[in-house]
C-alpha cells in the first residue's frame, strides 16, 4: 500500500529549510488519513474474503499456506488511534519549525485549519469521515488530561485570593449569559417566520451551551500571550468553575424541554441541584485527593509506580463524579489541588519529574487532537445554515459577555482590595473564548426532541470559530497595544520568600489586634490545622514538621549544588548579576587582635569556609524555579535530567582548572583531613578521576596577580602573600605554612572534594532518594567539613 | 469599629500599653508577636522624625500605625501608589531595624529569621543563621555586585531593602480590609497635612 511506505518515511529529515520540511509534513498528513480511510475499505474487503474462506472450508479445499497475509481488521482501532495521535504530534512539530507563523497565528487556529483540511480530504476521497468528536470519546478521554494538568499545577495562592471574583464570574456571569442569549434569541426567533417553531426552552438550552467559557481554548490562547498572573487566573479559573453551572443548566433544560413549562419548584430544585453538583464534585475530588496522598505515604519502597497512583486516582475521581452527574471538572481540579502538596513531599524527584512530563505530554496531545477533530467535525457535521440565527448568536455572545463583565466588575470592585481596571475588564471580556466543550454538548443533543439540532450545531461552530480565530489572533496585538501588564519572569528569591511569610504573620497579627476575623485569620487557622493534624497523617517521616521556609531553602541549596557541579565549580558562571561579594564581606568585622600574625590566622579558615558558601550561593540569581506557568512548550529544565555522566565530565574540567592553580603552590605532606587527602582517598574510588598532585607543583611562590582568573584566585593569592609574610616573621608557623597553601587552593578543592564526594553519593542515593535527603546530605557534608576546618585552626 | 476595639483592648482607658496587647489570646500563636507589638510603640512609625519607643500609646497613634495598612484606591496616581509602597516598606524596615541605625545588620536579620521559625518546632539555630546569611548575601550581590574581598557590607539600607522587595508589590499585599475604610483614610489623610 502506498500509504504504508509513505508513513514510514521520516518527515523533513536532512532538509535544511523548514519550509520544505513543512511541505513534506503536509504531504504526509495527506497520505496518512487517506491510508486510514482506504484501509477501512481494505478491511471490509478482507472481511468479505474471510467469509468466502469460511464458506470454502465447508468444501475443504486445500489452499497453499499463507506466508504473508494482510489482516487489517485485527488491529484497526488501535491503528487508527495511533495514526491520529501521530498526525497531531507531527503537526505540532511542523508549526514550531516555522517561528514566523506561530508568532502571528495561535496554534489552536492552525490546528483547526489542519483539521478542516484533513476532513475535506477524507470527504473528497469519498470515504466516510470517522465520527471523531464523539461525545463519549471527548469527555472520557480527551478532556481529563487537560483538566488534570491544569488542576495539578494550579497556583493555589492567587486562585484562593481571587476565589470570590472567580466564583462571581463563573456562576453569575454564566447564568446571565445563558439567560440573556436564550431570551433574546427566542424573541428574535419569534419575529422570524421560519424560526418560530423554536420554543423558549430549547433557546435557553442553546444559550446555556454556548455561553460557557471553555478552558481548553482559554489555555491554548492565553498560554501564548504571557499575560499577568491575576488576569490569567481570573479567566482561567472562571472557565474551570463554570462547568458546574453548565452541567446543571444543560440537564435542567434538557429534562424540561420535553416536559412542559417550568415551575418555580423546578427552578428551586435547579438551584439546589447546582449546589449539589458543585460541592459534590469538589468533595469527591477531595476524597480521592486525600486517598492518593495517603497512598503516596507508603510508596517509599516502590517508587516506580508512584506516578501511576496520581493519574489513576485522579481519573477515578473524574469518572466517579461523572457517574453521579456531578461536575467532573471540578472533581478533577480539587483532586489535583488537594493531593499536590502532600504527594510532592512524599515522592521522589524522579517521580515528580515523571508526573510533570506525562501530564504535560498528555494534555498537549489532547489539546492538539481536540482542535484537529473540531476541524474534521466541522467538515463532516450536518449543517443547516440560517443567516439570522447564526449572526444574532455571534453578536449576542459578544454583547452579553461585555455587559456581564462590566456589570459584575462594578459590583465586585466594592469588595476587592486590588480593583480591576478598565483594561483588565476588557481583557477578561475579550478572553471569553468558546471551544470544543460547547460543541460536544451540542452534539449530545437528542435529534428527536430538538429538530433544530443541526442549526444549533452550525451556530455553535460559527461562534467557536469566531472566538478562536478572531479573538484568538487579535488578543496578542491588543495586549501589546493596551500595554497590559505582562507576567513577570521573576524568580523566587529567598528574601521574597522570607518576607512573604513575614507579611503573612504580620497581617494575621494585625487582624488579631483589630479583632477582625479577616481571611488572613482563617488562612492562618487552616495552616495550623494542616500542620498539626493533616500533615502528620499524609506525609511520611519527619518531613511533616519541616516549615515551608526551610523546605524552600533546601530546594534552593540543592539546585545550587547541582548547578555548581555541572558547571565546573571554580569557574565563575555567567550569572545575571556577576558578583564578587562573598560571605567575608558580610561577616561582622572581628576586632583586630594584637599580633598581626594572629589576624591572618583566624581569617584563613573563615575565608575558606565562606568561600565554599559563596561558591554555593554565588548563583542565587540564577535559581531556576519550579514550574510557574502553564506553558506547554517550555518545561523548566530540571538539572537532574542532564544525567550524571555529564557531571563527571564536568568534574574533570574542574580538576584541570584546579591543577593550574596547583602550579603556584607547594604541596607537601598534607594533614589527614585536608581536602587533598580526601581526594587522594577518592582516587581509589573507581568513579573518581585521579588527580595528579605534587608532580606539577613548583616550590617557589610566584604570584601572578595579573593573571585573568576568577576573583577566587585573587583571594587565594592575597591570602597566600599574607601567609608568606607570616612565615618570614615567625619560624614556628612552619607547620602552618603547609596549611595556607592548601587554604588558597581550598576554595576550589573543598568545594570540589565535597562535591566530588557528593555527586557520587548523589548518584547512588538519587537513583531514588526522598526529596530532601540529598539536600540535607549536601548541607551536612559542607557544614561538617567547614566545622572540621575551623576546629583545626 | 476601631475606636470600640481600642477601648476594648485598653479596658476603657485612654491609652494602651504593651501588656494590653500581649494578652490578646489569638496573638499567642504568632511567631513574630513581639515585633508586631513593638511596632505599635515605635516612634518611627508615627509621622514625626523621632526615634525611640513609647510606653503607652493613645488612639491617635494606634490609628497612625493602622494607616500603614490601608489599601490603594482606584483613583490613585502612580506617584501616590509609589509613595504608599515606600511607606509600607518603611514600616517593615523599622520592624527589622531594631537598633535604629538605618541599616539592617546581619545580626538583626538573623534574629528576624530565627523569630519567624521559632514556632515551627525544633529548628537548629544554624539553619536559621544559614538562611539569613544566604539572604544577606543575595541582597549584597544584587545591590553592590562588585566588592573587593576586604570590603565590608555594613547592612541593608532602606534603598537596598526597597530594591530587593520590588517584586512583591507591597501596596497590593500589605493591606487589611477595614470595616470602615473611609473614616480611616480620611484620618490618615488629615494627619499628613
Amino acid at each position: 500500500m502506498p500509504s504504508r511506505s509513505g508513513s514510514q518515511r521520516p518527515p523533513g529529515s536532512g532538509r535544511s529549510s523548514p519550509e520544505r520540511g513543512l511541505l513534506l509534513l503536509l504531504l504526509l498528513l495527506v497520505l496518512l488519513p487517506l491510508g486510514d480511510a482506504s484501509s477501512a475499505g481494505v478491511g471490509h474487503q478482507e472481511h468479505a474474503g474471510n467469509h468466502t474462506a469460511a464458506n470454502g472450508r465447508h468444501n475443504f479445499t486445500k489452499k497453499p499456506f499463507p506466508v504473508l497475509s494482510l489482516d487489517y481488521h485485527h488491529i484497526q482501532t488501535p491503528f487508527e488511534i495511533s495514526l491520529w495521535v501521530l498526525l497531531a504530534s507531527l503537526m505540532k512539530l511542523g508549526f514550531h519549525l516555522i517561528p514566523r507563523l506561530s508568532n502571528i497565528v495561535p496554534e489552536s487556529c492552525l490546528l483547526i485549519v489542519v483539521g478542516l483540511l484533513v476532513g475535506g480530504l477524507i470527504k473528497l476521497a469519498g470515504e466516510k469521515v470517522p465520527p471523531v468528536l464523539d461525545s463519549r470519546l471527548f469527555f472520557l478521554c480527551l478532556l481529563p488530561p487537560i483538566i488534570l494538568d491544569a488542576g495539578y499545577f494550579l497556583p493555589i495562592r492567587p486562585f484562593m485570593e481571587n476565589i470570590g471574583t472567580i466564583l462571581m464570574f463563573a456562576v453569575v456571569g454564566t447564568l446571565w449569559n445563558a439567560f440573556f442569549i436564550g431570551g433574546i434569541l427566542y424573541a428574535v426567533c419569534q419575529s422570524q417566520p421560519d424560526l418560530n417553531k423554536l420554543s423558549l426552552l430549547p433557546c435557553l438550552l442553546f444559550g446555556s451551551i454556548v455561553s460557557a467559557v471553555d478552558p481548553v481554548a482559554v489555555l491554548a490562547v492565553f498560554e501564548e500571550i504571557h499575560i499577568n498572573e491575576l488576569l490569567h487566573i481570573l479567566v482561567f479559573g472562571e472557565s474551570l468553575l463554570n462547568d458546574a453551572v453548565t452541567v446543571v443548566l444543560y440537564h435542567l433544560f434538557d429534562e424540561y424541554s420535553a416536559a412542559g413549562p417550568v415551575t418555580v419548584l423546578d427552578a428551586f430544585l435547579g438551584v439546589i441541584s447546582f449546589l449539589v453538583v458543585a460541592l459534590g464534585g469538589v468533595l469527591v475530588g477531595a476524597i480521592y485527593g486525600f486517598l492518593s496522598a495517603f497512598t503516596s505515604r507508603f510508596t517509599s519502597h516502590t517508587r516506580v509506580i508512584e506516578p501511576l497512583f496520581v493519574f489513576v486516582y485522579s481519573y477515578m475521581a473524574y469518572l466517579s463524579a461523572e457517574m453521579f452527574h456531578l461536575s467532573g471538572i471540578m472533581a478533577l481540579i480539587s483532586c489535583g489541588a488537594v493531593m499536590r502538596p502532600y504527594v510532592e513531599a512524599n515522592i521522589s524527584h524522579k517521580s515528580h519529574t515523571t508526573i510533570k512530563y506525562f501530564l504535560k505530554m498528555w494534555s498537549s496531545v489532547s489539546e492538539t487532537l481536540i482542535f484537529i477533530f473540531l476541524g474534521v467535525a466541522t467538515v463532516d457535521g450536518p449543517h443547516s445554515w440560517n443567516w439570522i440565527f447564526v449572526t444574532v448568536t455571534v453578536i449576542l455572545c459578544l454583547v452579553a459577555r461585555v455587559i456581564g463583565v462590566i456589570g459584575l466588575t462594578y459590583i465586585i470592585n466594592n469588595f476587592r482590595i486590588v480593583k480591576l481596571t478598565t483594561k483588565d475588564q476588557f481583557i477578561i471580556a475579550y478572553g471569553g473564548l468558546r471551544g470544543a466543550i460547547a460543541f460536544s454538548l451540542g452534539f449530545l443533543l437528542d435529534d428527536g426532541r430538538f429538530p433544530m439540532r443541526e442549526m444549533f450545531l452550525t451556530a455553535i461552530i460559527t461562534v467557536i470559530f469566531f472566538t478562536v480565530f478572531v479573538q484568538g489572533m487579535t488578543i496578542k496585538p491588543l495586549v501589546e497595544l493596551l500595554a497590559v501588564k505582562k507576567k513577570q519572569e521573576a524568580k523566587r528569591t529567598i528574601n521574597e520568600e522570607i518576607h512573604t511569610q513575614f507579611l503573612d504573620h504580620l497581617l494575621t497579627g494585625i487582624e488579631d489586634i483589630c479583632g477582625h476575623y479577616g481571611h488572613h485569620h482563617w488562612k492562618d487557622k487552616l495552616n495550623r490545622f494542616n500542620k498539626k493534624y493533616v500533615k502528620k497523617c499524609l506525609i511520611v517521616g519527619e518531613r511533616s514538621k519541616e516549615p515551608q521556609l526551610i523546605a524552600f531553602y533546601h530546594k534552593m541549596e540543592m539546585k545550587q549544588a547541582i548547578e555548581l557541579v555541572e558547571s565546573g565549580g571554580g569557574v565563575k558562571m555567567p550569572s545575571a548579576v556577576p558578583s564578587t561579594v562573598s560571605m567575608q564581606n558580610i561577616q561582622p568585622k572581628k576586632p583586630p587582635p594584637a599580633k598581626s600574625a594572629e589576624r591572618s590566622l583566624p581569617q584563613l579558615p573563615k575565608g575558606r569556609e565562606e568561600e565554599i558558601r559563596k561558591i554555593l550561593r554565588s548563583n542565587l540569581q540564577k535559581t531556576r524555579q519550579r514550574l510557574r506557568s502553564y506553558n506547554r512548550h517550555t518545561l523548566v529544565v530540571d538539572p537532574y535530567e542532564d544525567g550524571f555522566g555529564d557531571l563527571l565530565i564536568k568534574k574533570q574540567k574542574m580538576i584541570e582548572l584546579e591543577k593550574k592553580m596547583n602550579n603556584y603552590l607547594t604541596v607537601p605532606a598534607a594533614p589527614p583531613d585536608s581536602p587533598t587527602m580526601c581526594r587522594a582517598r577518592l582516587a581509589s574510588d573507581p568513579q573518581a578521576y585521579s588527580v595528579k598532585q605534587s608532580s606539577d607543583s613548583v616550590p617557589t611562590i610566584q604570584v601572578d596577580l595579573a593573571s585573568p582568573q576568577s576573583p577566587d584566585s585573587v583571594n587565594v593569592m592575597d591570602e597566600f602573600r599574607r601567609a608568606k609574610q607570616q612565615q618570614e616573621e615567625e619560624e614556628e608557623y612552619q607547620g602552618l605554612m603547609m596549611k595556607p597553601p592548601q587554604g588558597p587552593s581550598g576554595p576550589n578543592k573543598p568545594g570540589e572534594a565535597d562535591t566530588t564526594r557528593d555527586p557520587q553519593k548523589l548518584t547512588r542515593c538519587l537513583s531514588d532518594p526522598g526529596p530532601n535527603r540529598a539536600a540535607s546530605l549536601l548541607c551536612s557534608q559542607l557544614s561538617l567539613w567547614s566545622r572540621n576546618h575551623t576546629s583545626q585552626n | 469599629n476601631l475606636r470600640k476595639r481600642f477601648l476594648q483592648l485598653s479596658g476603657n482607658e485612654e491609652t494602651i500599653s504593651r501588656e494590653h496587647l500581649d494578652t490578646i489570646p489569638a496573638l499567642a500563636e504568632n511567631p513574630i508577636k513581639a515585633q508586631i507589638i513593638e511596632a505599635f510603640f515605635d516612634k518611627r512609625n508615627q509621622r514625626g522624625d523621632e526615634a525611640g519607643a513609647f510606653q503607652e500609646i493613645g488612639f491617635e497613634q494606634f490609628l497612625m500605625v493602622m494607616c500603614h495598612f490601608r489599601p490603594p484606591t482606584l483613583k490613585m496616581t502612580a506617584e501616590e501608589k509609589e509613595a504608599m509602597r515606600k511607606e509600607k516598606l518603611r514600616f517593615l524596615f523599622n520592624m527589622h531595624d531594631t537598633d535604629n541605625d538605618g541599616t539592617i545588620t546581619l545580626e538583626e536579620y538573623r534574629k528576624v529569621v530565627e523569630e519567624l521559625l521559632s514556632k515551627s518546632g525544633a529548628i537548629g539555630q544554624e539553619t536559621a543563621e544559614a538562611i539569613a546569611d544566604a539572604a544577606m548575601l543575595e541582597v549584597a550581590s544584587t545591590n553592590v555586585p562588585h566588592m573587593a574581598p576586604d570590603e565590608f557590607y555594613e547592612g541593608i539600607t532602606f534603598q537596598h531593602f526597597e530594591q530587593i522587595l520590588k517584586g512583591l508589590e507591597m501596596e497590593s499585599r500589605m493591606n487589611i480590609r477595614f470595616l470602615d475604610v473611609d473614616t480611616t483614610t480620611m484620618r490618615c489623610g488629615r494627619s499628613t497635612s
